[in-house]
């Protein structure tokens, strides 16, 4: 029964006040995103060069590999960190090309999944980077090292494999809403709603989560620690709320999704910015955002924009909250004891 | 305004569009269906004379305007001789003129008809004519015979028709014997009703006509007469009485002075040849707008070389394409490689054939991918692999090609026609998709991919269509005003109603109440 397609009127739709591609396409980003602005959220040099002058935390920057005779003294910038760290492409989208090392075993390097490369398999990793095979339209591209984020434990119990990231929706400087993504054995590791990620939708008041979704159905439960997804709380939300606030004015983009990661030492840093958020946020968190845009339009009018960040994600964690949604587990949602992590499982894996 | 922007943009397209349209089809008669077909006739008139020594005149009368038909071309033939057209009252007169012509001379006028519904004839009213002077006892005879007729008929072609049928069936020793006593020659029963019809003040006059039947090569010219109704010439048989000329019967010359005239010639002769041929309509539009002069043929499709309009045949048909994308996409939500891909593949198929088509592209796309794979093991960088990809494609196309010849499946010589890069590229694509997205989503997209190419493909393989963009290319600006209004579509796509109706039971009751 659960995977019979369901079929729903486009009355019902618009009643629940859902927004759809083209409607998202014409009324929001063709109207307040525009073009030239898009090369801030596309180079993600661009976007953290923006976000350190704006003094907004993102993970730090060890190095950029430009050209390929550069690649050969990658290793000696590399042997400067023991802990391990990223190398992802600039135009890389959704996750694309993006290797994460936690440390070495001798002159090998040890990959979040375990296995270990040999120095010329990243090599041949960079260079692709370089030649374009991430990147949209395969344009050249530079290669980025930078600091491997820790997450924070508070996710242990409902991660398998990966990062849990943020993504919120920041309509012209107000969040409007936010979903949690959690890879599964299903997705692979990968934080993709429709491979098979949990999303669970978030309070924005309070920061705790909602109720998921897996392929578009209701859960309550991680599928794979079977730990529940409901009341959760997000470490450092308050703050998470004003770096996404912050980040309209960073990138001048008007309909805009901020991707955040939670580091334990650090809490939450932008991992990066999409200039076309997609619509399964609603999915996760069972709500429609067209009436949320509206209000966010009716409380701009008449004030000429110049409210500061914290002001904005104050004033949408007011009106956005739903503190009934974070304690309402159903009856029949067991809840069940964390099973026990592998120890390798809680590494991050983002490919 | 700006909220009337679009919708004024859109109207005034498709207006000027369907105008055009309707113009060529009302006016011009250009063919809505293809391969509709014209009935033509070819009408053959063959004049042989003996010269008597001296410089010879032919004068031979034809056709200006007729009445039912339209002459889409005509030709003079003839060998050393000087022509001329001349303009007659009704007709023309082509004038062949020589200095020394020396045994038998045959010359040939030909001309293409075709039945139109026109009557371009004249049809001004000459007024009342004058009686002619009879002598006894014809005076008495025409006089009694006039009234009598004039009280069973109601008006001019009444009158008239039952004038033929009282000389036609005339009782001996009536006032119409009078007159019937000519052993119905056509001729002379004609001249004869002329002068009756002259005697009640009403116009009339002689008219040839040649009855067209297929491939009779000597056809004998027929007389008719034509009365003048004061609003247009009404033709009547001389013997029958019947009105109007059947659809077979076509007007040659009015008048009774004789079609042909020659001078320093005898023994001359005229005679008529008739041969039905059914010309592509369109050819026949053309030519007939050709011979009303419209501007608008000028800048036909119809003008270019042939090898040229071949591609603009298929080229018109790319917008067309290109907006079942927009619909497919937009209003569907099918997921496909690229924006445009799906059109270029569709025109591939149109070499392949659809099945054949869809067949090789699976096959090839497979096959391409498996070696995209093991490519991906040398590690090679993205150019250098699409190279790698598109001279592995053109070799697996080779290989493919010479199997099916050998196993004698010519469908899939085709395939040569096929454009290799967009195979390169969509093997390309769909490589980084499924390794980016999983097997699932590449595979989606790229059935979504095939969907879209053969729907766009059966709609751009249609001849219809075709014909109606290529003979009307106007229709292009409906089309395009039909895109400008899926452009401002902001509603659901349909598989959003599938995605979105799988959370219903995840939905949460609406707030919308307390936001507003």
């Amino acid at each position: 029964m659960g995977w019979l397609p369901r079929f729903v009127l486009p009355r019902t739709l618009r009643e629940q006040g859902i927004v759809g591609m083209n409607a998202r396409n014409a009324r929001f980003i063709a109207q307040y995103n525009h073009r030239r602005f898009y090369p801030r959220v596309d180079d993600k040099l661009e976007t953290k060069r923006l976000a350190l002058d704006a003094g907004l935390s993102v993970p730090e920057l060890y190095g950029v590999v430009r050209s390929h005779h550069e690649i050969r003294k990658l290793e000696r910038l590399l042997r400067a960190y023991p802990d391990g760290f990223v190398i992802k492409p600039a135009h890389g989208a959704a996750g694309d090309g993006i290797l994460v090392i936690t440390g070495w075993r001798g002159d090998r390097l040890r990959r979040a999944s375990g296995r270990t490369m040999e120095m010329s398999e990243l090599h041949d990793h960079c260079s692709n980077i370089l030649s374009g095979m991430y990147s949209l339209g395969g344009r050249p591209d530079v290669a980025m090292v930078e600091q491997r984020v820790r997450f924070s434990s508070a996710f242990d119990q409902i991660t398998y494999r990966g990062v849990p990231d943020i993504r919120t929706v920041v309509y012209r400087g107000y969040p409007v809403m936010a979903m949690m993504r959690l890879p599964t054995q299903d997705s692979d590791g990968k934080a993709n709603l429709h491979q098979g990620a949990v999303g669970t939708g978030i309070d924005l008041a309070s920061g705790r989560t909602i109720g998921g979704v897996q392929h578009n159905r209701p859960i309550w439960e991680h599928p794979d620690t079977e730990h529940s997804i409901v009341g959760l709380e997000i470490p450092g939300w308050n703050e998470l709320m004003q770096l996404a606030s912050g980040c309209y004015e960073l990138s001048k983009l008007g309909y805009l999704g901020v991707d955040v990661v939670i580091d334990q030492d650090r809490g939450p840093l932008i991992l990066e910015l999409n200039a076309r958020p997609g619509l399964a946020i609603q999915i996760a968190n069972g709500e429609g955002l067209e009436s949320r845009l509206l209000a966010v339009d009716a409380h701009l009018v008449g004030r000429d924009g110049t409210e500061p960040p914290e002001q904005r994600a104050r004033w949408a964690a007011g009106v956005f909250a739903r503190h009934e949604a974070t304690q309402a587990a159903p009856a029949d949602a067991a809840s069940a004891t964390p099973a026990a992590q592998d120890a390798d499982s809680t590494e991050i894996e983002r490919r | 305004m700006r909220r009337f922007h679009l919708p004024i943009l859109i109207v005034l397209l498709s207006t000027i569009g369907l105008g055009i349209f309707a113009y060529k089809v009302i006016a011009l008669d250009m063919p809505v269906m293809p391969g509709a077909s014209a009935e033509t006739w070819q009408v053959e008139a063959r004049v042989r004379y003996q010269p008597t020594g001296g410089a010879a005149n032919v004068q031979l009368r034809i056709p200006d305007r007729l009445p039912n038909f339209a002459i889409l071309d005509e030709g003079f033939v003839s060998r050393g001789y000087g022509l001329n057209t001349l303009r007659g009252q009704d007709d023309r007169i082509a004038q062949w003129t020589t200095r020394q012509p020396r045994g038998e001379q045959v010359l040939y006028y030909r001309a293409t008809l075709y039945r139109d519904s026109d009557d371009r004839s004249d049809a001004d009213y000459p007024g009342p004519v004058g009686a002619p002077e009879w002598t006894e006892p014809y005076r008495s005879a025409a006089d009694a015979l006039i009234e009598d007729v004039r009280s069973r008929s109601s008006d001019i072609q009444t009158f008239a028709s039952v004038l033929v049928n009282d000389l036609a069936h005339a009782a001996p020793a009536s006032n119409a014997a009078v007159f019937a006593d000519d052993g119905s020659d056509r001729v002379q029963r004609s001249q004869t009703l002329i002068e009756l019809l002259a005697t009640a003040r009403i116009p009339a006059r002689m008219v040839t006509t040649l009855h067209l039947r297929d491939g009779r090569r000597d056809i004998r010219p027929e007389t008719w007469i034509e009365v003048h109704n004061t609003r247009r010439w009404v033709p009547i048989h001389p013997l029958s009485g019947e009105i109007e000329y059947p659809d077979d019967v076509v007007v040659w010359a009015h008048g009774s002075a004789p079609l042909l005239e020659v001078s320093n010639g005898r023994d001359a002769e005229v005679r008529f040849a008739v041969s039905r041929g059914v010309q592509d309509a369109l050819t026949t539009a053309q030519r007939f707008g050709e011979t009303v002069n419209a501007q608008l043929m000028e800048f036909s499709t119809l003008n270019l070389p042939l090898g040229t309009q071949n591609t603009y045949r298929v080229l018109l048909m790319v917008p067309l394409g290109a907006m079942i994308i927009v619909f497919l996409r937009n209003v569907i939500g099918v997921q496909t490689f690229g924006t445009f891909m799906p059109v270029l593949i569709a025109l591939s198929f149109r070499e392949t054939q659809l099945l054949a088509g869809i067949i090789l592209f699976t096959l090839i796309v497979s096959l391409g991918l498996a070696v995209r794979f093991y490519l991906e093991h040398l590690r090679l960088l993205l150019v250098p692999r699409l190279a790698a990809v598109v001279s592995v494609v053109i070799m697996l196309m080779l290989g493919i090609s010479i199997l099916s010849h050998q196993l004698g499946f010519e469908r899939a010589l085709a395939l040569s026609l096929f454009p290799m890069v967009i195979l390169a590229m969509t093997i390309e694509r769909m490589s980084v998709v499924w390794e980016e997205h999983g097997p699932s989503d590449a595979i989606t997209q790229g059935i979504g991919s095939l969907a879209v190419a053969a729907a766009a493909y059966g709609l751009m393989a249609n001849r219809h269509l075709e014909h109606l963009l290529f003979v009307f290319p106007e229709l292009l600006l409906v089309l395009l005003a039909m895109t400008l209004l899926l452009g401002r579509y902001t509603g659901y796509r349909l598989s959003e109603l599938f995605r979105f109706g799988r959370m219903q039971e995840a939905m949460q009751p609406s707030r919308r109440s307390e936001d507003r």
